[in-house]
């Protein structure tokens, strides 16, 4: 029998009025706004599920999705495998362990909006670095703002660059805190290095993969400042991710209605696809 | 099967070791005979975890050689020496099953599969797991999962050396009690050399034949439990087994005559210590008796009882003398008179036995 104490709920009551406050009533207005129409002089009318069904209609929106979709699914095929092959060749202790960790931090340590603007400028044809070398020195006709191509490419490796190290530290914490005795255990079994990594470490490091996937994929889906700073979604719309989209559509051309129910269809994407993986994940630990 | 010997070893976990303290194990020549059941007992921190690890290759040492069948195996790794080892936390391969986890060594080494088959099976038999081949190992509690670590260790039927290193440590009472009778069962059916780790007497004395005492990196003696409870070599020994441990009694020596609080002491034996060293008597407080007359005086400080027998804790002058008793014991403040076994009573100089055997 557990003992009833109703007395929990006052220490969960500083919490709720928070999270009221910073996320229940804004996204109330933000359902608010999309059952309703406006023309301005702040007069709404009823509209129903009009905007949800617009939305999910609209082509302009499944593009900007499928590129989102693209655009996720690209940046974890490389950041996840290349973060754990990072974190299993980084040194376990001694000198070089504060060392790899300095470097591996930096790139998280940098505003996003910077991170965007360095690569905006690393990458220009004329006087960028990398531009610079890829145009004139090895001859590549390489220019972001008017190649969607190179445009793709530019926003994947800057996200690389930015984002593996989370995906490294992560995986890394999970690889240090295997005892000793696995290892030696597996080498008295004969294992291969294959055979280590997949029975042991692999397993080992599921919940912090499953961390590292779950805040990647939730992040880059809703990435916004880096391509915007970079790219602007350009050229054209081929780096208009999603919430490029959504910005334009809300503060670009004020459409209040439209951009509300696009960004609670959009929430609610991002919320069930969180939800399916880490409920697929966590499955078997029942 | 194989007879394990170890030749000059000598290890330092320092690059350049200066002198012999800095050695975590001392110079040492020993044998292990094949099919022998063997346990390292001491302290913790006395190497014995140093010396298993250097016998299975996870450790290459300083100086000296390991042999299997006088094969030279030093600088072979682990996988080659074909030995086994159950570690002081249960090692398991979580996401196999636990067929999956007992097959894995043999898999490893290329064994067809109906040969893994016959073996998982049989193995899991012994260690009584047969009907639950199929579930995953991780939901297993600890003396399960400990009992798998062993099996992957027993399905090779190749190998020279299981070796365990404290492997009771996480393991409940109980089960403790159950897990050692099956190791040794296990032991007189395959008849595997085994060497057993731990600082426990208890552990040590139920499961070896023969146990090697360890301190500070040095074998102080190696016997079976009966001679290590008997006869110490050294009284390190005669402290550390028994409960309560060996009497050693700071004592006066004159050529053959052995004194304690100035009364004569009888002993098994010439003493023979060297001058200048401190000698001590060292005897078992189970062969300790009280008498009316003769003998050492000495108040009685408190007595135990401790169910079929009382442990009386006595003050020679400033010096306590235990002593296990039969039937009552005398109540405390009492004046009694201690009496040392002669057979069992030794004189130590520096701590190592320093009496020599007449007659036998």
């Amino acid at each position: 029998m557990k003992t009833q104490n109703q007395r929990a709920w006052f220490f969960v009551l500083p919490v709720l009025i928070l999270v009221a406050f910073n996320a229940l009533v804004p996204l109330m207005t933000v359902v608010n706004y999309s059952v309703q129409e406006t023309f301005g002089d702040n007069l709404f009318f009823w509209h129903g599920l009009g905007w949800f069904e617009d939305v999910l209609r609209s082509e302009r929106f499944h593009a900007a999705l499928g590129r989102q979709i693209l655009f996720t699914a690209t940046i974890l095929i490389i950041e996840v495998p290349l973060g754990v092959a990072i974190a299993l060749t980084m040194p376990r202790k001694g000198f070089w362990v504060p060392v790899c960790l300095v470097l591996m931090s930096l790139p998280l340590l940098i505003p996003w909006n910077v991170v965007g603007a360095m690569w905006n400028i690393f990458t220009l044809p004329d006087i960028g670095l990398l531009g610079y070398f890829l145009n004139t020195v090895l001859g590549i006709d390489y220019n972001m703002t008017q190649s969607p191509v190179a445009a793709w490419v530019t926003v994947i490796v800057m996200d690389v660059w930015h984002w593996t190290s989370l995906v490294v530290l992560l995986a890394y914490a999970g690889l240090i805190s295997i005892p000793e005795a696995y290892y030696q255990a597996a080498k008295i079994d004969a294992a291969s290095n294959w055979a280590i990594f997949r029975y042991i470490q692999l397993p080992k490091m599921k919940r912090v993969l499953t961390i590292a996937i779950l805040l990647r994929f939730m992040d880059s889906f809703n990435i916004y400042t880096e391509p915007f700073v970079l790219t602007g979604g350009g050229p054209g719309n081929s780096t208009t991710f999603l919430s490029i989209d959504l910005v334009k559509v809300a503060l670009g051309q004020f459409d209040l209605g439209p951009a509300a129910a696009m960004s609670l269809i959009y929430f609610a994407f991002t919320l069930l696809v969180s939800w399916l993986f880490y409920t697929i994940m966590t499955k078997d630990e029942q | 099967m194989a007879r394990i010997t170890l030749d000059g070893l000598r290890h330092s976990y320092m690059p350049e070791p200066q002198g012999e303290e800095d050695y975590a194990l001392k110079r040492m020549d020993l044998e292990w005979k094949d099919g022998g059941a063997y346990a390292l007992l001491g302290p913790s921190g006395c190497g014995k975890s140093t010396l298993l690890n250097i016998i299975s290759g996870l450790l290459h040492p300083s100086e000296g050689r390991v042999l299997f069948n006088d094969r030279d195996v030093t600088e072979e790794p682990p996988d080659r020496r074909n030995i086994a080892q159950v570690f002081q936390f249960p090692v398991i391969y979580d996401t196999m099953t636990v067929y999956d986890n007992l097959a894995f060594p043999l898999r490893n080494r290329g064994v067809p599969a109906i040969q893994v088959d016959a073996r998982v099976t049989e193995i899991a038999e012994m260690l009584e797991m047969g009907d639950r081949l199929r579930t995953r190992a991780a939901g297993l509690g600890p003396d399960d999962k400990q009992k798998i670590s062993m099996g992957r260790g027993l399905v090779r039927d190749d190998v020279n050396v299981i070796m365990f290193d404290e492997p009771l440590t996480v393991i409940d009472p109980a089960q403790k009690w159950k897990l050692r009778s099956k190791l040794k069962e296990l032991h007189q059916k395959i008849a595997v050399t085994m060497i057993y780790v731990t600082h426990d007497q208890t552990e040590a004395l139920t499961f070896a034949d023969q146990v090697v005492v360890m301190q500070e990196g040095q074998v102080v003696q190696i016997g079976t439990p009966v001679d290590l409870f008997e006869c110490p070599r050294h009284t390190f020994v005669g402290h550390f087994i028994g409960s309560p441990g060996m009497n050693i009694l700071p004592c006066a020596v004159e050529g053959q005559r052995v004194a304690f609080q100035g009364v004569t002491v009888p002993t098994a034996g010439v003493p023979d210590v060297p001058s200048g060293a401190a000698a001590e008597i060292g005897v078992r407080p189970e062969f300790v008796s009280l008498s009316t007359e003769g003998g050492i005086p000495a108040i009685v400080r408190k007595a135990a009882d401790i169910g079929r027998h009382t442990v009386v804790e006595a003050m020679a002058g400033d010096v306590p003398v235990s002593a296990v008793l039969d039937g009552t014991a005398p109540e405390a403040g009492s004046e009694v008179r201690l009496r040392f076994d002669p057979t069992h009573t030794r004189v130590y100089a520096d701590g190592w036995l320093a009496t020599r055997e007449t007659g036998a």
